[in-house]
């Protein structure tokens, strides 16, 4: 090959590098700059100089707690949410993928699971609030939800907002594994005798249970990182990791610890960065399945 | 087994029905009761006072924070899908004809979004933030940047998935073998057969925008969710209806783009589609 035919080529190969440079640059500036700067903040104080201060605050009772009342809050909206949504996903098996049925609960699905946050505590405001429907109508019944006290506004309160979105993100999330199930496998098991007991225990199970697991994971990392929701139902206090970022935030004029936010911020990133990792790891399973 | 049983794994008719309309009916309950909420009179008794005071006249100057914040939050989503059409797409594309083993690292970069959530990402904004303010102004459409990098994800998802079913690389070498140039390739043969995914990223980028809440209101910022949280807390009712507005305005939307989307599979009008399996 001669120079001048190689030149053109040589020439339109740095062009298309020189195409990904936008891309490259938005990306660093706005999310890897910004993560770099949120994460190491933590190991640095007011003045600049490396701490470890920070980091050891994130051991101190009262962080420790808010990290163990996100755990719970969101293993139990991850568990309630991936049994209920993967039940909706069978139950969804066998319609029509383009029919009305099923585009009403994908849009449905999309808009609780992606759009809602602020407004889903409003929702839960009207239902559970203290003048909400459901809280007057059982009033009349004689049944006070409140009994112990206001909960609607407390940890406690965030379990039923936090379902009513995990739920439609395991539609999302699962629907195309189930979907992914062979007829011919249906058809192997019933040939050689077995029932659905058995196509669901041997077959489907097994070839399910990766993205199922995988999908909890995502619905874990969805609820122990969600703000929006948290931050218009409690006002006040920070009962859980993104609500003490919040406070460490506003506070950072007020008492000087402004790096108290990338300490959390840290502690974050490491819990997240083992949920997206086993997330993956399921992922990568399921997907030998879809060959 | 009986034989008006499906032998796949569809569940028969009583059992869809019975799972559906029980989830079905727990989750109407909060909207219904939003619905319920919005006529209550504080005094008791039911009235449309709320919904004709947001349909008055003075409403945009009662609540001119949800108004301001609204046409913040349209201007955001527009300007946030222009940055996605003009910084990922492309990028999708040449990765996808050019540099095949970049694709593993896109998307490891598009699904980073998830892994580092936005509360996460405010903490180190405000000073990226401090910097853009300097060279853009404080406008609020600076705020799209931030966004752009928040529906990444799912934006890179509904793209990909349009680009893993039709094969561009086939399309544009043929193309090119007919003595297309590379403009039009891209404008008559890659884009068309991306409609669907192009379309599909577009709506999922304005839902989110639309809905985002955490990054505007750590950096004091006026959108609609701020706004509405601002009100409610004078006016509960008056969030409450803004509120359904929203949702519904979402999954109205949503519906016509899934319709829009599955209308344009099954129509199959144009010659240059070139589908791979796509089990």
């Amino acid at each position: 090959m001669t120079i001048e035919a190689s030149r053109p080529r040589s020439a339109r190969r740095i062009a298309s590098w020189l195409g990904l440079t936008p891309f490259a640059l938005y990306v660093l500036v706005f999310l890897a700059i910004p993560t770099l700067l949120a994460v190491l903040s933590g190991l640095f104080d007011t003045q600049g100089r490396v701490t470890t201060a920070n980091i050891a605050a994130l051991f101190a009772p009262d962080i420790l707690k808010t990290f163990a009342s996100s755990f719970w809050i969101s293993a139990v909206t991850a568990i309630v949410g991936a049994v209920i949504g993967a039940l909706v996903c069978y139950a969804l098996l066998g319609t029509k993928p383009q029919g009305a049925l099923r585009s009403m609960v994908d849009s449905a699905a999309s808009v609780l699971a992606q759009f809602g946050g602020v407004m889903l505590a409003f929702a839960f405001i009207a239902t559970i609030g203290i003048q909400g429907v459901v809280t007057v109508l059982l009033e009349g019944f004689g049944i006070n939800i409140f009994e112990n006290g206001v909960w609607l506004y407390q940890v406690p309160g965030l379990l039923l907002p936090y379902i009513y979105f995990q739920v439609p993100l395991m539609i999302i999330t699962f629907m195309p594994a189930l979907e992914g199930l062979k007829p011919q496998w249906a058809e192997a098991n019933a040939t050689l005798g077995g029932s659905r007991l058995t196509y669901w225990v041997r077959i489907a199970g097994p070839v399910l249970a990766p993205s199922f697991f995988g999908s909890l994971l995502l619905l874990f990392a969805n609820a122990f990182s969600s703000y929006a929701t948290a931050a218009a139902l409690i006002s006040q206090g920070a009962q859980i990791v993104p609500l003490q970022i919040r406070a460490a935030l506003i506070s950072e004029t007020v008492l000087g610890r402004s790096n108290m936010a990338g300490a959390l911020a840290l502690g974050m990133v490491v819990i997240m960065v083992v949920l997206m990792w086993g997330y993956s790891a399921l992922q990568a399973r399921t997907t030998r399945w879809q060959q | 087994m009986s034989a008006d049983r499906p032998i796949g794994a569809a569940p028969g008719p009583v059992a869809r029905t019975v799972i559906l309309s029980v989830v079905g009916i727990l989750f109407a309950i909060p909207i219904l009761a939003m619905v319920a909420f919005s006529f209550r009179n504080l005094a008791g008794g039911y009235t449309v006072a709320h919904w004709a005071s947001v349909f008055s006249s003075a409403a945009t100057v009662t609540y001119g924070v949800v108004f301001t914040g609204l046409g913040n939050s349209l201007l955001l989503a527009m300007v946030t899908v222009l940055i996605m059409l003009v910084i990922l797409l492309p990028t999708m594309i040449l990765v996808q004809l050019q540099f095949p083993r970049l694709r593993r690292v896109l998307e490891f970069v598009c699904i980073i979004p998830i892994t580092v959530p936005a509360i996460v990402v405010v903490v180190g904004l405000a000073p990226v933030y401090s910097v853009v303010a300097r060279l853009a102004g404080s406008s609020v459409w600076t705020l799209a940047f931030a966004y752009g990098v928040t529906v990444l994800p799912y934006a890179y998802r509904a793209i990909q998935s349009n680009l893993s079913v039709v094969d561009i690389v086939t399309l544009s070498e043929a193309a090119r073998s007919l003595g297309a140039g590379w403009s039009s390739v891209l404008v008559r043969v890659i884009l068309p057969n991306l409609r669907r995914g192009i379309l599909a990223a577009a709506f999922i980028t304005v839902a989110v925008v639309l809905g985002e809440f955490t990054i505007a209101s750590l950096l004091n910022r006026v959108t609609l969710q701020t706004a509405l949280v601002q009100v409610s807390k004078s006016d509960p009712f008056v969030s409450v209806i803004f509120s359904l507005l929203a949702l519904a305005f979402a999954f109205v939307l949503l519906l016509l783009i899934g319709r829009l989307a599955s209308d344009r599979r099954t129509r199959r009008t144009r010659p240059a589609r070139l589908e791979k399996k796509a089990s």
